[in-house]
């Protein structure tokens, strides 16, 4: 490009210009949407427009360097002063002066224009534009809401006023802008401007004999007029905050506008420098957002649902549609709530559409929630994501599931209070696929829990049937499950250990009824876990009669030889060592079904949660659905099934951990035992676990206790933390059953697919 | 030559089924592709009554070809709450796969639960987002 000269003034000012363009801090490019906005302020005609941008060369480069920019700004002021423009005029021209660039409404656009000599204009112009707030254009000519204001000069503020464009807080930029039609909706006006006032200063310092000297006022002071918006908005009137700071900035805009002092350009390089683009929130909006945000959700890590959020926003009188805008733009993960980032972004777009300024198409990058979560801890993120999730389920529709794959990367930011707050209940909804959850069930076991029931379901829609299952099974809890597990409900610190255990436990005590003769509710007096979130599994469930463990361990088992007799070579083909370790506990069960059946269950799953045998949880979680169901078969073929678990169980676990415990340990019942054995040849056969051998191992050992949990609860504390320990072992296994089930689920899902596929292409012509 | 459609029945008695979005490409013979669409609603409605007897939620979901004419082929994707795409495709348009179409009607789904998460829009509303269009104009771009 030919060379340029610019006088210092207009170097100044260009660069301003530029650094407000500059919305990418790239120090080399404008963005274009920026810098189409500053040429339409010059309210040049549109040919005008394009020939400078021709000349200057960005249509040719396709965007604006530097340079090209300042050449531009130059033609700019070429084309306002009447003159032709051409290359030549660039340095030819003399004393030309600075473009102006103005977007004002009404009549305080002419009087900005006409003020752009003046500098009184300035103070004025900037504090007229920057009230827009909705509706409040009266307000900004009289103004009389701000004394300030009026202190400056009531006339020249209005007048000039148009140019600052609250949203956009250019760091230095001279020009005020305006983006147009603001003011609908009746913000305090003038208290805006006043804190663009001294903004103003520095720049009619700058460009002293410059008609720009109205334009500095720059309404960088972005807070402000949205401050008055908001209060205008929710009704909540900041403004005696904002008017107490309104007053001093106006002040020192006369006072810069009267006297050159550097102080207030101090200031207002201060102010400006933190606006580099229009979409920061500074800290008093965001310190508002904030608020309104405790009085519609306290907790700042919670959500705010949707339907709360749309009562809100309503009350902005945007409408509808636009609000439906804002919504798509700032509810980053799609899940129908609210973070407090997502909150935030939605309140500065409702407060700069009130400011008449156009909403994005895209979330600008300042407005994005952070991802925080997603580096700090991925996987936790990703459980705390989806334990967020089910927090709120409300939000988060089953129906998402066809987008799951497309959040998983938003659902970090899911993490309110994460695992803590989880929901514990098997609410089947939208969950990370089960490979991040066996991830996280590894890092926290508890977490997956209550997602681990979801998970499958996701993988299929056929596993919804199982869910369903679980979830009817979990609602039949009895009477005296429901009192240990109720709390599970209520769980907020080990929600996901507790939920899953619980809602395994549930499953197990709703099923355990169905499958063997249901057992009076054993008596779980349990009022260590009894809601305390932070109860541990283990805990609790050593207070748990043995029994129930027992119970529990009875049922998972049950899965593999589902169809017992019929299922059973199936199941175990596939089965892990969860199976047998399912089986097991089946096989335990039984027996100890007519004592309590339940509590056996139960007691195991703890003793798994606690044992933190996190990647067998969730398959353990789905076993035991899956056991529930299978528990159906007669108790006996149950037990054999599980005894042959446990014996396959043991077999695995002899291999890498000592089976022993299981048996030895096990002062349970003998029957179960020596059918164990008597499987365990068929284990041998089946080395299908050995990934899981210590797993198994510890699930045989908790098998193998299981029967005698309830024999010695009540009387060793000991026994039954050590059965508690086995059971979560073989929660582990049953977990990991679970998961190959539910492999299995799928492929035959899929062949049904492709088969039904087959048929659907057949069937048109059928119609025919 | 692609055509969008979406409709969806009203949750009510009568049981009518409406457009909430429609888009062509290109724009000519609009109204063919509207009496297409209102057509192939009746094959769609077979097939889901075909395969109810089975749960509701082993249901497929993506329904396939509905039918093929000598002009277009005609491809139905129904929700679990009912609501229906339709997807009239150029015939002469052999590149498109069935797994393609596939993927296109999990986005489609995709974004309408999107919208669907939007409080501000009420189920059986007209379609309006601009997310929405431009996820189905980059898509049909994609094909066409």
């Amino acid at each position: 490009m030919e060379g340029l000269t610019l006088s210092e003034a207009e170097q100044r000012y260009y660069c301003d210009l530029f650094s407000y363009c500059d919305t990418e801090s790239t120090k080399k490019v404008a963005s274009n949407g920026r810098v189409l906005e500053l040429f339409r302020a010059a309210q040049l005609p549109a040919d005008v427009v394009m020939q400078i941008m021709e000349l200057c060369g960005a249509t040719r480069l396709g965007y604006f360097g530097r340079s090209q920019f300042y050449i531009a700004l130059k033609l700019v002021a070429v084309a306002q002063s009447g003159l032709p423009l051409r290359v030549e005029s660039l340095n030819t021209v003399k004393d030309l002066p600075l473009p102006r660039f103005v977007v004002s409404k009404n009549e305080q656009e002419s009087r900005h224009t006409a003020s752009y000599a003046s500098d009184a204009d300035n103070p004025a112009s900037y504090s007229g534009v920057i009230p827009p707030p909705p509706g409040r254009v009266q307000a900004k000519k009289g103004s009389v809401s701000h004394d300030a204001v009026q202190q400056r000069t009531s006339t020249d503020q209005e007048s000039t006023s148009p140019v600052v464009s609250p949203q956009q807080s250019p760091p230095t930029s001279p020009h005020t802008w305006r983006k147009h039609n603001r003011h609908p909706s009746g913000g305090n006006n003038e208290r805006p401007l006043a804190g663009p006032g001294p903004f103003w200063a520095p720049f009619s310092e700058a460009q002293p004999g410059s008609s720009a000297a109205g334009d500095p006022i720059w309404s960088g002071h972005s807070p402000p007029p949205h401050q008055e918006n908001w209060v205008s908005f929710a009704d909540t009137p900041p403004t005696s905050t904002l008017l107490a700071m309104h007053p001093a900035s106006v002040q020192d805009q006369t006072t810069v506008r009267t006297v050159a002092s550097a102080t207030t350009a101090n200031e207002i390089r201060r102010q400006s420098s933190s606006y580099d683009d229009p979409w920061k929130i500074t800290d008093e909006q965001r310190q508002y957002y904030v608020n309104q945000f405790k009085t519609i959700q306290p907790d700042l890590n919670g959500f705010i649902p949707g339907s709360a959020a749309k009562e809100f926003f309503t009350k902005s009188k945007l409408p509808i549609l636009e609000l439906s805008h804002i919504w798509e733009l700032s509810d980053f993960d799609k899940d129908g709530a609210l973070t407090l980032d997502e909150f935030c972004a939605a309140f500065h777009l409702v407060v700069a559409r009130k400011n008449g300024y156009d909403l994005p198409e895209k979330l600008p990058e300042s407005l994005m929630p952070k991802l925080i979560d997603l580096e700090d801890s991925a996987e936790v993120g990703d459980q705390a994501g989806e334990v967020g999730y089910s927090s709120s389920p409300a939000e988060a529709p089953p129906s998402k599931s066809p987008s799951m794959p497309s959040l998983n990367q938003t659902w970090p930011e899911l993490n309110q209070s994460s695992e803590d707050t989880a929901i514990v209940h098997p609410v089947p909804i939208r969950m990370t696929p089960s490979k991040i959850h066996m991830q996280e069930m590894e890092l926290k076991r508890t977490g997956s829990d209550h997602t681990n029931p979801t998970s499958p379901l996701l993988v299929k829609p056929a596993d919804l049937s199982e869910e369903n299952k679980i979830s009817s099974s979990v609602k039949f809890v009895p009477g005296n499950t429901v009192d240990g597990y109720s709390s599970s409900d209520s769980y907020t610190s080990d929600p996901e250990q507790i939920g899953s255990t619980v809602t395994r436990q549930r499953s197990h005590s709703g099923t355990s009824p169905d499958n063997t003769a249901p057992p009076p509710p054993p008596p779980r007096p349990h009022p260590s876990h009894s809601r305390s979130s932070s109860l541990d599994m283990n805990r609790s469930f050593t207070v748990t009669p043995g029994q129930q463990q027992a119970g529990v361990v009875a049922y998972p088992p049950a899965v593999p030889p589902r169809p017992q007799p019929s299922q059973g070579t199936g199941p175990h083909v596939h089965r892990p060592v969860d199976a047998e370790g399912l089986i097991a506990h089946t096989s335990t069960s039984p027996q100890q079904i007519p004592e309590q059946p339940n509590f056996a269950d139960f007691s195991q799953f703890e003793a798994f949660a606690a044992s933190g045998v996190n990647e067998e949880e969730e398959d353990e979680i789905e076993t035991h659905p899956d056991v529930l169901q299978a528990e159906k078969p007669s108790d006996s073929a149950s037990s054999l099934r599980a005894a042959k678990t446990e014996g396959r169980v043991e077999d695995k676990a002899a291999t890498s951990v000592p089976n022993n415990t299981g048996k030895g340990t096990t002062p349970l019942a003998p029957p179960p035992k020596p059918i164990r054995r008597r499987l365990k040849s068929e284990d041998e056969l089946r080395p299908e676990v050995e990934e899981h051998t210590q797993k198994t191992g510890v699930i045989a050992a908790v098998l193998a206790s299981q029967p005698s949990i309830p024999r010695s609860v009540g009387k060793d504390k000991k026994a039954i933390q050590a059965s508690i320990r086995r059971n979560k072992e073989t929660n582990t296994v049953l977990a990991r059953l679970n998961s190959e089930l539910q492999q299995q689920l799928k492929d035959v899902l899929e062949e049904r697919i492709s088969l039904e596929v087959q048929l659907e292409q057949l069937r048109p012509f059928s119609h025919l | 030559m692609e055509r969008i459609a979406l409709l969806s029945p009203v949750c009510s008695p009568h049981l009518q089924n409406y457009p909430l979005y429609i888009r062509s490409v290109p724009t000519e013979n609009e109204l063919k592709f509207h009496y297409t669409v209102h057509t192939s609603l009746d094959v769609v409605d077979e097939k889901i009554s075909a395969m109810g007897k089975a749960l509701v939620d082993q249901r497929e979901l993506y329904l396939g070809l509905l039918y093929p004419t000598e002009d277009y082929k005609v491809y139905g994707y129904v929700t679990n709450s009912k609501v229906k795409f339709v997807m009239v495709v150029d015939s002469s348009n052999t590149a498109l796969r069935d797994n393609e179409i596939r993927s296109m009607f999990r986005k489609l789904h995709n974004s309408y639960t999107d919208i669907m998460c939007n409080p501000f829009y009420n189920p059986g509303d007209c379609i309006h987002s601009r997310a929405f269009d431009n996820m189905v104009t980059s898509m049909m771009m994609q094909v066409c």
